[in-house]
C-alpha cells in the first residue's frame, strides 16, 4: 500500500509550520534517508528525510505553504508495483518522517535532547477581550508580535542604549539561542557583549554575579531555569543578599532570564515552575509575563532596575502573538499587576502561561452569564496585593491558577494574604488552582492530567459563585 | 605532600609544568621592609584584639582568624595598582586590612554596630567596599571564585588594564564552580590572579585527606593555566609571584594561580580546639616560619632599624587597633529600622 508521509514535528512544542521547499519530485525514487523536503518552523529551517524506500508518487503540500499542520499527510510514496492509481489507498498514517540534521541552527530544545515524536498540539490562546493596560497611552499603533521577538527586541534596545548591559548564557550567540530569543544579537552587537559560555550553570551565574558587583549589567540567559538549580546558591547567596550583607554598598544588577515551568513533554527534570521558589526570596524581584507587550517591557525595566531579576518565560508562549504598542521606548513598572479583563461576579488571578486557562476559562464562562475578572499579576514578587484585593472587594470571589506544585504556591501565599486583608469581603473560601502535586509524568495524558485544565477553573469557579 | 614541602622553607618554586619559572626571591628596600612589617603586625594585632573581643561576648556568630597568614594579603597588596580588585572567603579581616579599610569599620562590623562597615548587617564574613574594591567577604566555601572570575570578566569588558586577586583556600579548591570559573577564564583570557591560600587544613581536614593532588598550583592544569608554588610565610616571595603574576594578567596571558603555601596559628574559627594537629606542629612553624619575625630579624640583623624603633610601630600598631577596639564596643547597635533598607534598591 502506498505510504503516507506526515508533516512531521520537530520540537516538543511545534504545532505546525511551513512546508518551504520540496527537494524531491513527483516521479523521483527515494531511499531511506533522503532528504526530501525544508520545513520552517519559527525558530529553524529543518530538513526532512525518508525513512522508507519508493518512489515519491504524489506531492499533497505544495512547496510555500504556510501553517501545516503537525501529522498533516504531506506526499504520498509508492512502493515497488504500485501506481499512482493505488494512492487513497495508503495505509494508516505511517510515522512521520524524521527530522533531519538541522540547516539553519536547529530548534535544539536542550542539551538532553534526542530525538522527538510529535507534541500535543497546544491550542492557540483565545481572543479575550483584553482590557486596556493604564501604562499604554490611548491611541497608541498596535503590532502584533510573538512573544519570542518582544524578548529579542527588549534585549536589543536596552543594548543599543546602555553599553554596560551585555547577554551572556549556553547557544546564545552562534547558535543564535537555543529557543531563538538572541537571534541576532550577536550579528548587531558581537561576541564582546553576546557571550557563549560553556555547559556551567553554577560557574557562569557566578561569573555574571561578579561582572554586575563590578558594575556592568548581565542578561544571564538560563536555557532553561530547571538548568538554574546548579545555580541557585550564586542566586540567592550572592546576588539576592549582597546588597544587604554590604550596608547598601554594592549589589548586583543583573537579570536571569529563560523559559520555566512545563514546556511539552519533557518530563519531570525539565517542567518545573520556580515562581513560588523564587518569589520566598527577599532581595529578588521576580517577573513571570503572560503577553508579548508585557514581555517587553517588563524586559526593558528588569535590564534597568538595579536589583537582581528573575525573569520567568515560557517556552509554549514565545511563538504566540500579542498586540505590542509601537512606542519607541516601552518600558512598564516592575511590581503592578494588570487587570486583563474586567468583570463583577468573580476575580481569577494568575500569571505566565496560568494566564492560559484563565482566559478559555473566563470565554466560556461568559457563556453560562458569569462575568469574571482576570488579574495578570505580571510580577511575582514584589506582590501587587492591592490590585488582587481592590478587585476581591468588588466579586468578593478568588481564584488563582498557576502551573507549580501545589504546596507553598503563590496561591497559597495570595490566598493567606486575602484572608488576613479582605475576610469580610469574601463571600466563600479562595480555590487555589496549581499543578498536581507529582513530578511531571512523560506520557501525553498523565502530562495533561498533572497540568491544570480549564475545566478545573470553570469549576471552582462555579463552586465559588455558587452555580 | 604540603606538609613535605614546607620541611625546605623560604624558596618558591615552579610547578615545572606551565613554562613559567618560579620568580627570583627579591630583596625588599627599607621602606618595603618596614611597611611591610607594619601591615603585617596591624593584621596579627587586629586579630588577636578580635579573638579577646569574641572571648569576651562582644563578637557573636563564626569568627575566622587569618593569624598566622600574614605575608600573603600584605605581599600581594604590594604588587597592585589602583583600581585591581580582591575578593575572598570568609577568613577576610586580613584582607580588608590589607586593602586598607577602615579598622574601626572591620571592627564595629565584627561586633554588628551601626558603624561597622556594613551597618552591622554582614558580620565577620560579609563585608565589602566598593570605594577601595574590596568585593567580599563571602559565606559560601568557592562561591567568590566564580564571582572574582565575574570581577575579571568586568575588567576586561572595560578594556582596562585591572587584575582581580581571588582568594581561596585549599579547601575551596575541591569545589566544582571553581574549575567552571578556571575553565571560562582561560577560555575568554580574563585578568584573574587564583591565590589558593594553602593553610593544610579544611577546617579539620588536612590536604592529603581531602585532595587527590596536593600540589595546588597544578589545579589548572587542565586549562592551561599556569601555577606556581610560593612560600606563603615570606612577604618577599610573595611580593615577587605577585608581581610576576599581575605582570602576566595585564599582558593579556589569562589566568595564574599562586599556591601561597602557608599555616593558620589558630583554630578555623573560634570554636576550633584543632585537635587534628599537633601542638609541637604549630609551635614549630611559630618559631620558624612566623612571617612578621622574618622581616623583623632582617630589619635588625640589616640595622635598618632598632629594637625600639620596632617598639615604636608596635605601638602604633597597637593604639590603631585599641581605637578600634573602643570604637566597636561603644558605638550604637544598628537602629531597628535597618532591618527594612539595603534589600532592594
Amino acid at each position: 500500500m502506498p505510504i503516507e508521509i506526515l508533516m512531521p514535528a520537530l520540537s516538543p512544542t511545534m504545532e505546525e509550520g511551513n512546508l518551504s521547499k520540496w527537494l524531491k519530485n513527483e516521479g523521483d525514487k527515494v531511499v531511506a534517508g533522503d532528504v526530501i523536503a525544508e520545513i520552517e518552523t519559527d525558530k529553524a529551517t529543518m530538513e526532512v528525510e525518508a525513512v522508507d524506500e519508493g518512489t515519491l508518487g504524489k506531492i499533497l503540500i505544495a512547496a510555500g505553504t504556510e501553517g501545516v499542520k503537525v501529522n498533516t499527510p504531506i506526499a504520498v510514496l509508492l512502493q515497488d508495483g504500485e501506481s499512482a492509481g493505488d494512492i487513497g489507498k495508503s495505509s494508516a498514517p505511517a510515522k512521520a518522517e524524521a527530522p533531519a540534521k538541522a540547516e539553519a541552527p536547529a530548534a535544539a530544545e536542550d542539551k538532553a535532547e534526542a530525538a522527538k515524536p510529535a507534541a500535543a498540539p497546544v491550542a492557540a490562546a483565545p481572543k479575550t477581550e483584553i482590557a486596556a493596560d493604564p501604562d499604554i497611552p490611548a491611541g497608541t499603533e498596535m503590532v502584533s508580535t510573538t512573544v519570542r521577538e518582544a524578548l529579542r527586541d527588549a534585549m536589543a534596545e536596552e543594548m543599543r542604549r546602555d553599553g554596560d548591559v551585555f547577554v551572556m548564557g549556553e547557544e546564545v550567540a552562534e547558535y543564535q539561542g537555543a529557543y531563538k530569543i538572541t537571534q541576532g544579537l550577536l550579528q548587531e552587537f558581537g561576541p564582546r557583549r553576546v557571550v557563549d559560555t560553556p555547559i556551567t550553570e553554577h560557574g557562569f551565574a557566578g561569573v555574571g554575579v561578579g561582572a554586575a558587583m563590578a558594575g556592568l549589567k548581565p542578561i544571564v540567559e538560563f536555557m532553561t531555569f530547571n538548568f538554574a538549580m546548579q545555580a541557585i546558591d550564586q542566586i540567592i547567596n550572592s546576588a539576592a543578599k549582597t546588597l544587604y550583607m554590604s550596608g547598601g554598598q554594592m549589589g548586583a544588577p543583573i537579570v536571569f532570564r529563560g523559559p520555566n515551568g512545563a514546556a511539552a513533554r519533557v518530563a519531570a527534570q525539565h517542567s518545573q515552575c520556580y515562581a513560588a521558589w523564587y518569589s520566598h526570596i527577599p532581595g529578588l524581584k521576580v517577573v513571570m509575563p503572560y503577553t508579548a507587550a508585557d514581555a517587553k517591557g517588563l524586559l526593558k525595566a528588569a535590564i534597568r532596575d538595579p536589583n537582581p531579576i528573575i525573569f520567568l518565560e515560557n517556552e509554549i508562549l514565545y511563538g504566540q502573538s500579542f498586540d505590542v504598542p509601537k512606542l519607541d521606548d516601552f518600558v512598564l513598572p516592575i511590581g503592578k499587576a494588570r487587570i486583563h479583563k474586567t468583570g463583577k461576579d468573580v476575580t481569577i488571578v494568575s500569571f505566565g502561561i496560568g494566564m492560559t486557562y484563565a482566559v478559555k476559562a473566563e470565554a466560556e464562562l461568559r457563556g453560562l452569564g458569569i462575568d469574571a475578572e482576570i488579574i495578570d499579576l505580571r510580577t511575582i514578587r514584589p506582590l501587587d496585593l492591592d490590585t488582587i484585593i481592590a478587585s476581591v472587594k468588588k466579586t468578593n470571589r478568588l481564584i488563582v491558577v498557576e502551573e507549580g506544585y501545589p504546596q507553598n504556591s503563590v496561591g497559597d501565599h495570595i490566598a493567606n494574604q486575602v484572608s488576613q486583608r479582605a475576610f469580610d469581603f469574601l463571600d466563600a473560601p479562595v480555590i487555589t488552582i496549581a499543578g498536581k502535586d507529582v513530578p511531571m509524568p512523560y506520557a501525553a495524558n498523565l502530562e495533561k492530567l498533572a497540568l491544570p485544565n480549564v475545566g478545573e477553573v470553570i469549576e471552582a469557579v462555579k463552586a465559588v459563585t455558587y452555580r | 605532600m604540603a606538609t613535605a614541602a614546607r620541611k625546605a622553607p623560604a624558596k618558591s618554586k615552579s610547578d615545572g609544568k606551565s613554562g613559567l619559572s618560579a620568580p627570583k626571591p627579591v630583596e625588599f628596600t627599607k621602606d618595603e621592609e618596614l611597611a611591610a612589617y607594619r601591615h603585617m603586625l596591624l593584621i596579627r594585632r587586629f586579630e588577636e584584639k578580635a579573638g579577646q573581643l569574641y572571648g569576651m561576648g562582644f563578637i557573636g556568630g563564626f569568627c575566622h582568624l587569618y593569624i598566622g597568614q600574614e605575608a600573603v594579603v600584605t605581599g600581594m597588596k604590594m604588587a597592585l595598582i589602583d583600581g585591581d580588585q580582591m575578593i575572598t572567603a570568609y577568613r577576610d579581616h586580613g584582607h580588608m586590612l590589607a586593602m586598607e579599610l577602615s579598622p574601626r569599620g572591620v571592627m564595629a562590623e565584627l561586633t554588628g554596630r551601626r558603624g561597622g562597615l556594613s551597618r552591622g548587617k554582614g558580620g565577620s564574613m560579609h563585608m565589602f567596599s566598593k570605594e577601595k574594591h574590596f568585593y567580599g567577604g563571602h559565606g559560601i566555601v568557592g562561591a567568590q571564585v566564580s564571582l572574582g572570575t565575574g570581577l575579571a570578566f568586568a575588567n576586561r569588558y572595560r578594556d582596562n588594564n585591572n587584575v582581580s586577586l581571588t582568594y581561596f583556600g585549599d579547601g575551596a579548591a575541591n569545589q566544582g564552580q571553581v574549575y567552571e570559573s578556571f575553565n571560562m577564564a582561560s577560555l575568554w583570557k580574563l585578568p584573574v590572579i587564583y591565590i589558593i591560600e594553602n593553610n593544610r587544613y579544611a577546617m579539620g581536614t588536612s590536604v592529603s585527606r581531602s585532595s587527590a593532588e596536593t600540589n595546588f598550583s597544578h589545579r589548572g592544569a587542565s586549562f592551561k593555566i599556569p601555577g606556581i608554588q610560593v612560600d606563603g610565610m615570606d612577604v618577599r616571595a610573595v611580593k615577587a609571584a605577585g608581581d610576576q603574576a599581575t605582570e602576566w594578567c595585564r599582558a593579556g596571558n589569562g589566568p595564574i594561580i599562586l599556591e601561597m603555601q602557608t599555616y593558620r596559628y589558630r583554630g578555623h574559627s573560634m570554636s576550633d580546639p584543632a585537635k587534628y594537629r599537633s601542638k609541637e606542629e604549630v609551635q614549630k612553624m611559630r618559631s620558624d616560619h612566623d612571617p612578621i619575625e622574618q622581616v623583623k630579624a632582617r630589619l635588625i640583623e640589616k640595622k635598618w632599624a632598632t629594637e625600639d624603633e620596632l617598639k615604636t610601630i608596635d605601638k602604633e600598631v597597637r593604639d590603631i587597633v585599641a581605637d578600634a577596639a573602643e570604637f566597636a564596643q561603644n558605638d550604637a547597635e544598628p537602629d531597628p529600622s535597618e532591618l527594612w533598607t539595603d534589600i532592594v534598591l
